[in-house]
């Protein structure tokens, strides 16, 4: 064997949007936790013979049409972005601001949910079921007060993207948002799935 | 594909100004690292201390500590350790060894520093995350030390603070009080500094690579670090609630840990049905991973180092060993059961168990067999950092035995709980994963300091410190076959008695061994300042930290994009001039694959 003379081809590197990366580990970490969460339950359930069901509080359905608006109403926002920028010169600036809009709308309906669930654990706490009342009651609370936290974390995001839409590059913008609005569609999943658990083992 | 044009830059500030954000709340993954690996430093003499006080107690039983009555009047009154407080000062030492200085120094401190320089980046993907990571890790550590100093001392649950000791409260012993709470937020809170920090590493690794870096190119320390990160987010996510649902049992009145009847210290607990096997659980979900958390790192990192002294590739390429990585990562999910054989359960459980971790040795052993027959017909250049690698092979192999024994329900059965799982584990966390921090400390310290450090106390360090690790846990298999049952504070038994002669010769080895720190500690103080000036590769080594100044700017290359050509470890390629070939050199040696 002796040197060879080429010089060395470089192989591509596949270049990946670092915060589409990052949401998506993010997303992986949050769901593990509510997996081990979700373990708990079970295995709590089948622990002992005090686990007491009960009657789900009607307004958490409500609240979930809520929140499945706001994701209708985060992909119109982003939908208008896309829209903006491939539009030119002023007609861009409407489709800015109908972004921002919609935006809003979203962070609204959000801000809505929270309190709904505020209103549950106090239709709960009005029929004597607090945190250590019963196993049923305190995954209640946990599960909804977590994922609860994890949504205020969504709705600082989503500020956060609509902050970045009021500056300049487009693609700067898109960025945050998409982050942002994928997290905002798992908190959405994942609410769908904590209810079911919630209401087939409650 | 797309030829990428330079790697996407992630992030576009200026050097920083003004002593707090260089060196205090920096977002530099350099400065980041070296916080991280002196907070472990910090946490590793406090560690050892507490080792200390533990070994001088079991040897001497009635021996009188000075200052420690002063600490806690309580828990040591005259300087004699009480047995509560011999369990406290267990429950600390692991608790801070194991996530302070294990999880902390070999993956958060270098890999901090480290990653991003490997791959060509000019730093971490989310520079403000990883800040706050260490923040929230310092944080948790002050939390943690708080439990020395309230009013009724820090906890004596284990660092595996199984319920429902951990769970009722202040009823089941001194520092069960706030001292256990304060442990619960503390690890809380590291859970969450850890994911951060994993998040930043598995982005930084999948997105900022430069180009020609594919992952088939990166050193194994890097692919170390990135599945460490892997495992580690997933890990970290199911300790948090559970430390959450403890919390919550302890603080709230809740029963998710704690069954109905229990009756604690006379007093009956007003909790019911929970399930104390839920926290074992939940708790080795997390903790067998987290094992493989505190090693990985080590095994990328001694196999980074090793192909630098041995001039010679590893045998079979990246490939091998990369692959015995993620199969020990993959298997580290699914042999927690084996700390639980004796709580028990359905023992066919225990098999399902037993298999996987029998299958884990497999990797665990290719990958020593690797590093076994890269040595040979190796013209080995014997420098501190070599040295230590070798010492890792050898207590790695030592530690490692042992775990074929444990992994077997039927012999765990008379050996869990004794000093031989104690051996077991202080070899390979205790002493493997420490040998690759001092590895990296004597390998990477001319890179980030920019001196070198002295080689003639590094070797005393060395010896000693191999000698002193033998010495004081080799006997501890010994002590566990014996039947000498571990978190004893006193060895009354009659058949315990005349072991003690045992045990006072592993107090002597612990403190001599300690001493022997010392040498480290000097030389690494002195040389920061003192030491010879390094050049940018004073190793010969090949990988893109060694491509850059000593210590590197501050955007880690000057301004330059690096394009790779070669992989990481091209040692005596056959056609090339010189005896190793920089992964950034152009020149067009033949690569063997």
């Amino acid at each position: 064997m002796g040197s060879t003379t080429y010089k060395r081809p470089v192989p591509a590197v596949r270049k990946i949007e670092p915060s589409q990366t990052g949401i998506w580990v993010a997303i992986c970490a949050i769901a593990m936790t509510f997996a081990a969460l979700t373990s708990a339950l079970v295995v709590r359930q089948g622990a002992s013979l005090d686990w007491q069901a009960f009657v789900l509080p009607r307004i958490l359905y409500l609240n979930t049409a809520i929140l499945l608006a706001s994701s209708f109403t985060l992909e119109i926002s982003r939908k208008r972005l896309d829209a903006a920028g491939v539009v030119a010169g002023d007609a861009a600036k409407s489709f800015y601001d109908a972004t921002r809009y919609w935006l809003y709308v979203t962070l609204a309906l959000g801000l809505i949910f929270l309190l709904g669930q505020i209103l549950a654990w106090r239709i709960l706490a009005g029929q004597g079921l607090f945190l250590a009342t019963n196993p049923s009651s305190s995954f209640f609370y946990v599960l909804t007060a977590l994922h609860g936290l994890h949504v205020v974390g969504g709705i600082a995001g989503l500020l956060y993207a609509s902050v970045r839409v009021s500056r300049a590059a487009a693609a700067a913008k898109s960025r945050a948002l998409s982050a942002a609005a994928v997290y905002w569609h798992f908190m959405d999943i994942l609410w769908v799935y904590l209810l079911f658990i919630i209401a087939v083992r409650m | 594909m797309e030829q990428g044009s330079a790697q996407p830059a992630a992030h576009h500030h200026a050097p920083p100004q003004g002593f707090i954000r260089n060196y205090v709340f920096s977002l530099d993954h350099k400065v980041i690292g070296l916080q991280y690996y002196g907070l472990a430093l910090v946490a590793v003499v406090t560690g050892m201390v507490l080792s200390w006080f533990m070994r001088i107690h079991l040897a001497w039983g009635a021996a009188a500590i000075p200052l420690l009555d002063k600490l806690s009047p309580n828990g040591a009154p005259g300087g004699v350790i009480t047995p509560e407080y011999y369990l406290s000062l267990m429950t600390m030492h692991g608790t801070i060894m194991v996530f302070f200085v294990l999880t902390n120094a070999p993956f958060a401190g270098f890999g901090n520093y480290f990653l991003p320089i490997q791959i060509g980046a000019e730093d971490m993907a989310f520079p403000r995350f990883n800040m706050m990571s260490f923040w929230t890790t310092l944080v948790a550590f002050l939390v943690l030390i708080a439990a020395f100093f309230v009013a009724d001392g820090p906890p004596l649950s284990g660092w595996t603070a199984y319920a429902p000791l951990s769970a009722v409260g202040k009823d089941s012993g001194p520092g069960e009080g706030l001292g256990q709470s304060l442990w619960g937020i503390s690890i809380a809170l590291f859970c969450i500094g850890q994911l951060l920090g994993s998040l930043n590493f598995i982005a930084t690794t999948l997105d900022l690579r430069t180009k020609g870096m594919t992952l088939a190119r990166m050193p194994l320390s890097t692919w170390a670090w990135f599945i460490t990160a892997c495992i580690g987010l997933l890990a970290f996510a199911v300790l948090f609630p559970a430390c959450i649902l403890l919390i919550l049992d302890r603080i709230a009145g809740t029963s998710f840990f704690v069954p109905a009847g229990l009756v604690v210290s006379d007093k009956l607990q007003p909790h019911s049905g929970g399930s104390p096997l839920l926290w074992q659980h939940l708790f080795w979900f997390f903790g067998h991973p987290e094992v493989y958390i505190a090693i990985l790192p080590a095994m990328g990192i001694i196999s980074h180092i090793l192909p630098t002294f041995t001039r010679k590739p590893l045998l079979g390429g990246m490939r091998v060993l990369t692959a015995c990585m993620i199969a020990i990562g993959f298997l580290s999910y699914m042999v927690w059961g084996h700390h639980m054989f004796l709580s028990g359960m359905n023992p066919f459980s225990a098999l399902l168990f037993s298999v996987p971790t029998l299958f884990i040795t497999i990797p665990a052993t290719i990958a020593t067999l690797v590093w076994l027959s890269s040595i040979y017909g190796a013209n080995i250049r014997f420098t501190t950092p070599a040295l230590f690698c070798l010492g890792f092979i050898s207590v790695f192999i030592s530690g490692g035995i042992s775990g074929f024994f444990l992994a077997q329900p039927s012999i765990d059965t008379y050996l869990h709980a004794t000093y031989f799982v104690v051996a077991h584990f202080h070899f390979v966390m205790g002493v493997a994963a420490i040998f690759a921090i001092f590895a990296g400390t004597y390998f990477w310290g001319p890179k980030m300091w920019g001196r070198m450090m002295n080689e003639t106390l590094g070797k005393w360090h060395f010896w000693l410190t191999f000698i002193g690790v033998y010495g004081i846990f080799m006997p501890m298999h010994y002590l566990g076959l014996a039947g000498n049952v571990r978190r004893y504070s006193a060895f009354t038994d009659d058949f315990l008695v005349p072991l003690i002669p045992v045990h006072k010769f592993i107090t002597y080895s612990a403190l001599i061994t300690g001493a022997a720190q010392l040498i480290f500690l000097y030389n690494l103080i002195w040389s920061r300042f003192k030491g010879p000036k390094a050049a940018d590769n004073p190793w010969e080594a090949t990988s893109l930290e060694w491509d850059t100044t000593s210590p590197p700017p501050f955007d880690n290359f000057g301004g330059r994009h690096l394009t790779v050509y070669h992989g990481p470890y091209e040692y005596n390629v056959e056609g090339s001039q010189g005896d190793y070939v920089m992964q950034t050199s152009s020149e067009a040696a033949v690569e063997k694959s």
